[in-house]
């Protein structure tokens, strides 16, 4: 069951929806598995100043993309690949042991985010 | 955050296939049995030959209004004991070396886990698969019985998507061929006429709060002449096969339960599936991209299964959850494990779209207007996931899975 914080950040989600001008875009999971979370980052001096999702999932899936995306903004690219899936559980307060994986996803869509700003950059380089 | 509406949120059940709330009548029989009359059914005094007149009487009952005798009612703490009894219990009583049991795909889960715990102590398992609709073939059941088959079990309607079973067509045939044969008919009893005769069963499981009756109460009909090994041992209650303090108060609650839903099955089958016809109709037509799972008949009367596709079953189950709408899904998350429905993806709905699959179980009280609001609030919660996926393109209206 999920606590109060949880489904209080389900009903309010933070930074939905898709970027236009996106440095950074990463997605982890797949549909056929029930969850698919993508990660939109601005990134400028190393710093990112923007962050949003779009995540196909259950009710723990949507809040730790809020939360997730919400934790990383003004954090230095190392600073944010740093962040691990516990602190998004820390924030949640809490998740019900079978939705520990939707923190996982949201730090690996992250990663994934990330790794697509540096591939980008390079190529610009 | 306060709210700042003054409305009360309503309170929608749609979940009458899970539990139902007890009828108050059935409430006021059963209170005397917790307090002035609280003897042991088994006691020979005055107190517990009190009680076991009150239990004699409910058996009679339910053998009356399913068409058995009373000696052929095993009472049973719920629908989960009564196929494991069954199941088990034929089990035990073959004489075969390696024992078979034929069941279907679609089973619930007091059946399905059964069978695989059998079978992790050699016994052999056939599940037969369903057709689109969630309908198993008599033929595809006739070709699954060999030499060793103890017991065909398969259940006389679905607890996902409601699909009706052909179960006196099977039973005629495992008459014919002496096999016994069991249907968990838990989902049924509200809307179904089940007479043991008319279903050829040999075995038959009923959970009284499935039709407005107590919680920890349920029956196996147990066909005379039928031998089934016992699996609760203990005193010598229900006549030496079920052991355990006769439950006075839930046996009497059951007996009216049923009394009541069987009093109002005709009324409540016509109100209610034309009630459910207009919900699936309307959200069909005014969700775009939702489909029925299963078929529109030979399906429980108050059941109605919709995937919504591009989105999780589970998020729009919290988010009528925030409108005040109980419903449940068969998506892995609402499930706990990492697959979805055993019973959609028997139908052959791709993984993708069951995640997204919802169930609506109308209840005896289930009124138009609920509907009319359930259809408004599942209509926004539809398209607010939307814009949150990622496979939906709100501008474009359409969305892909990737």
């Amino acid at each position: 069951m999920y606590n109060k914080k949880v489904l209080d950040v389900f009903a309010n989600p933070k930074n939905v929806g898709s970027m236009p001008d996106a440095n950074g875009v990463g997605t982890a999971g797949n549909a056929s598995c029930g969850d698919i979370m993508k990660v939109y980052l601005k990134i400028e001096d190393d710093v990112i100043k923007d962050a949003s999702f779009e995540t196909f999932g259950c009710a723990a899936a949507i809040a730790s993309s809020s939360v997730a995306t919400e934790m990383i903004k003004g954090l230095t690219t190392s600073q944010a690949e740093a962040i691990k899936n516990s602190e998004v559980v820390e924030v949640l307060e809490g998740l019900p042991p079978q939705k520990i994986h939707c923190s996982v996803l949201a730090e690996e869509a992250i990663h994934a985010a990330l790794s697509d700003y540096k591939c980008k950059r390079k190529e610009t380089e | 955050m306060s709210d700042v509406s003054n409305q009360a949120k309503p309170q929608i059940y749609l979940d009458h296939a899970a539990t139902t709330p007890v009828d108050p009548i059935v409430l006021e029989r059963m209170i005397p049995y917790f307090g002035s009359t609280f003897g042991n059914p088994s006691s020979w005094h005055g107190y517990g030959r009190a009680a076991l007149h009150a239990v004699d009487a409910a058996r009679d009952k339910i053998a009356s209004l399913i068409g058995a005798k009373p000696a052929e009612i095993y009472f049973t703490s719920c629908g989960t004991e009564s196929d494991n009894w069954a199941l088990r219990g034929a089990v035990r009583q073959s004489n075969k070396p390696v024992k078979h049991i034929v069941t279907t795909a679609i089973e619930h889960p007091a059946i399905l886990d059964t069978c695989s715990d059998l079978e992790k102590q050699g016994v052999e398992v056939t599940y037969v698969g369903v057709d689109n609709s969630g309908i198993v073939s008599v033929d595809a059941i006739k070709e699954a019985i060999k030499s060793n088959t103890a017991i065909v079990s398969v259940m006389t309607a679905n607890n996902e998507i409601g699909s009706i079973q052909p179960i006196a067509e099977i039973g005629d045939y495992c008459r014919d061929e002496g096999i016994y044969f069991h249907t968990d008919a838990v989902q049924a009893a509200e809307s179904e006429n089940l007479n043991v005769n008319d279903l050829n069963v040999d075995m038959l499981s009923l959970s009284a709060h499935k039709f407005h009756g107590p919680k920890g109460i349920g029956i196996l009909y147990i066909r005379s002449g039928v031998k089934l090994g016992r699996i609760i041992t203990g005193g010598h209650q229900e006549r030496g096969q079920r052991a355990g303090t006769t439950n006075t108060p839930l046996i009497v609650g059951m007996a009216e339960a049923l009394a009541i839903a069987v009093e109002k099955r005709e009324e409540y089958v016509m109100r209610i599936s034309k009630l459910r016809d207009y919900f699936i109709d309307r959200a069909l037509s005014e969700v775009p991209y939702s489909r029925l799972n299963g078929g529109r008949i030979k399906r429980l009367p108050n059941n109605a299964n919709l995937s919504f596709e591009y989105i999780e079953g589970e998020s729009l189950l919290m988010m009528l959850d925030n409108k005040g709408i109980a419903v449940s899904s068969g998506s892995a998350c609402a499930s706990g494990s990492l697959e979805p429905s055993h019973v959609i993806l028997a139908l052959k709905v791709p993984p993708e779209i069951a995640h997204g699959s919802v169930r609506f179980s109308l209840g005896r009280d289930t009124k138009k207007e609920e509907i009319d609001y359930v259809i408004d609030a599942l209509k926004a919660s539809v398209e607010r996931l939307r814009v949150i996926s990622p496979l939906f393109n709100v501008e474009k209206g359409t969305g892909h899975y990737v």
